[in-house]
């Protein structure tokens, strides 16, 4: 007795694929969700800041005043929306949200500049999201530091010491999109194929079809590959498409191999499609595998792999999880491929840690199955 | 001479402390139609699930086709269709994708599927719906295609769990005359029903009750082995009759039967001289009160009132 018989898995996975045409609700979630989700996160998550709104107090209003609110202007971060005559009003101000920063040019500011003393300029921002502020003190910094540094150089006529030639690499506009979209592709990808094939199994046991399979000769690795391998394609398709539009839609980079890309997200998705399929055989109903299989790859999909926050930053234990998520590995070699252009060369730990998470899933789903059938 | 189809050695299944087959034992002849009846939780479900590799026994021993249920559980799912309590093809699939799929799964060579999926429809009747899903279909017609991919394989042995539960009795009574006709031609049919009037199709009977089998035999033999007389009575209102002899003296069961009262009693002389004097001091008219012949449903529920009897003392 074969465990493997290519009739009985072809039998099985014909059989999955015509179920699969006459279910509109797999079809969307097969075909539709991805793009869906890509195009609403790809427009909806950006971490650049822009139009800081910017109130100023020029208790002062001289020309090197303005000359620095210039500064501010033109860089193309800051939006100045108001004006204040007296430093009392910023509080109500920044408690009703009018002004991320507020920027106070003292009295004497263009006097104490003329005369080669330090001049000080204070900025107060807005804590509360500390993101935001973090990002907003620190361009305002290098706008005055830039100031201040042509004001050194007009008066003086002195050169600076030491000067910073900056070159950014991979992403050169340092354009949050450029990592978002390639990380979003790992981050959808887990979400769909987590899902897939999470209501494969349950289905069965909830019509009643698994006593009918479980009679016939078929074998358990033979239902699993048999479900396993139309979602597979389905799964490479889905990460051709949603590479495509970012390329298209989001002026993505895409330097790396094609080829590459879809060896990796073949050990990726059927490490993926195998925890699908152990959460479908635990659950045994639709509605509970659902339920398990949103909050299984949403929440690790968006927080734990990396995409959101940088896995190095997290507490211990979160680190040691992160390592469960198949998207953290998927993530890396998606960045790399898109942005850097690099390949198995570079990415080879990733790949194997994928290839190993296959085998796992798959092991995995077979276990669970098993206590199951016969 | 021919081996058993199905041999069966004290097989028992226990769920935790409740014991669902008890130290069950019997043989089927090869080509014979063996009837398992008795009442809901009797444990015919579970012994057939043992039979078809589904679940696996507490202790006991099983052959079918000649493959040990404990060593061969892969060679025994090969040589057997089954067919389960619920429908259980696949609805969104048409009849001829449910047909190929189930060929498919039993490894039916190529060259012979096309003949099979012939035979199929043209038993079960839907040669002129191969195309449509299966879930539109009646539960008759469900019923045959299910029964159809059973034996797409051609299994020298084949389980019907309750099959007709459901079904009409004109689909009902095609249904046994395909069972019929597959014995004819050798195949071994191990049917379940709760339906008394089903029983007369099947070549033997095994009366199943709390997990025992309490009677094994031809149907005529059964009817012979009445333990205890039956008296038939014909009134206006049957209820209160039933409902007057419950626990009356020397009354062993009493049950509706179609419109009149069937009482199995343990002397028939003095129940013909007793009954009427209870049934009058309840106030019923009595039309007529015989000794009859008892029909096969009589026979088991004496059967099993009896062994209830013996399992309390």
């Amino acid at each position: 007795m074969r465990a493997l018989d290519p009739t009985r898995l072809l039998a099985m996975a014909r059989k999955e694929v015509l179920q699969l045409r006459r279910d509109p609700r797999s079809l969307i979630l097969a075909f539709l969700l991805p793009v869906a989700l890509l195009v609403f996160f790809g427009y909806a998550i950006s971490w650049d800041v822009s139009d800081i709104r910017l109130v100023v107090v020029d208790q002062d209003r001289g020309a090197k005043a303005r000359e620095l609110l210039d500064g501010f202007r033109a860089s193309g971060r800051f939006a100045i929306v108001g004006r204040l005559e007296r430093t009392a009003d910023i509080g109500p101000l920044l408690d009703r949200g009018q002004a991320r920063i507020v920027l106070v040019i003292p009295p004497r500011f263009d006097a104490d500049l003329g005369a080669g003393r330090t001049a000080v300029v204070q900025a107060i921002v807005d804590g509360s999201d500390a993101n935001t502020a973090t990002i907003a003190l620190g361009y305002a910094q290098a706008i005055v530091q830039q100031f201040s540094a042509r004001a050194l150089f007009q008066t003086r006529r002195v050169r600076l010491p030491v000067t910073a030639a900056t070159r950014i690499w991979y992403n050169e506009e340092l354009s949050s999109r450029n990592m978002i979209v390639p990380g979003l592709v790992a981050v959808i990808m887990m979400i769909i194929a987590g899902l897939l094939t999470s209501l494969t199994i349950a289905r069965e046991w909830e019509r009643g079809t698994m006593e009918q399979l479980a009679s016939t000769p078929v074998s358990r690795l033979e239902v699993l590959l048999g479900k396993l391998l139309p979602y597979l394609a389905i799964g490479l398709v889905d990460v051709a498409l949603c590479s495509l539009l970012g390329v298209v839609i989001f002026r993505v980079p895409f330097r790396g191999d094609v080829f590459f890309l879809m060896g990796a997200s073949f050990a990726f998705l059927v490490g993926t499609l195998g925890l699908g399929l152990v959460i479908s055989a635990l659950a045994r109903t639709q509605l509970l595998a659902t339920q398990i299989g949103m909050i299984a790859t949403f929440l690790p999909g968006f927080l734990l792999s990396g995409f959101m926050f940088p896995i190095d930053n997290m507490p211990l234990v979160l680190r040691a999880i992160t390592y469960l998520v198949p998207a953290r590995y998927f993530l890396v070699v998606t960045r790399g491929i898109f942005l850097k252009g690099v390949g198995p060369e570079v990415l080879w730990s990733e790949g194997l840690l994928m290839v190993l998470y296959a085998f796992a899933g798959l092991g995995l789903a077979a276990h669970s199955f098993r206590k199951e059938l016969g | 001479m021919s081996a058993p189809a199905v041999t069966v050695e004290r097989l028992t299944r226990r769920f935790g402390a409740f014991t669902a087959v008890d130290e069950v034992s019997f043989e089927v002849a090869r080509g014979e139609v063996f009837g398992f009846l008795g009442p809901n939780g009797a444990g015919k479900t579970t012994t057939i699930k043992m039979l078809t590799g589904l679940l696996q026994p507490s202790s006991g021993r099983g052959t079918v086709a000649g493959f040990d249920l404990a060593r061969e559980v892969e060679s025994v799912k090969r040589s057997i269709g089954y067919m389960s309590q619920l429908f259980s093809l696949y609805g969104d699939l048409t009849v001829e994708e449910n047909i190929a799929f189930f060929a498919g799964l039993y490894g039916v060579p190529r060259a012979r599927r096309a003949g099979r999926r012939d035979w199929v429809l043209e038993m079960a009747g839907l040669k002129d719906h191969r195309s449509r899903l299966t879930q539109e279909l009646s539960l008759g017609w469900k019923q045959r295609l299910a029964l159809g991919t059973a034996m797409i394989h051609e299994p020298p042995v084949l389980f019907l769990d309750e099959p007709t539960s459901g079904v009409d009795p004109i689909s009902r009574r095609d249904f046994w005359d395909l069972i019929g006709g597959l014995a004819a031609r050798g195949t071994t049919v191990f049917v379940s029903t709760h339906y008394m009037e089903e029983a007369e199709y099947c070549h033997r009977l095994a009366l199943m009750s709390r997990g025992r089998i309490i009677a094994l035999d031809r149907p005529a033999g059964l009817r012979a082995a009445m333990p205890a007389p039956l008296i038939e009575i014909q009134t206006d209102d049957s209820p209160r009759v039933v409902e007057a002899l419950e626990g009356a003296e020397g009354v062993i069961e009493v049950g509706l039967f179609g419109r009149a009262v069937h009482v199995i009693v343990r002397d028939a002389e003095r129940a013909r001289a007793e009954l009427p004097r209870v049934l009058a001091a309840a106030g019923l008219a009595v039309r007529g009160l015989q000794v009859v012949e008892p029909s096969l449903e009589d026979v088991f529920v004496a059967l099993v009132h009896l062994s209830n009897q013996g399992a309390a003392t």
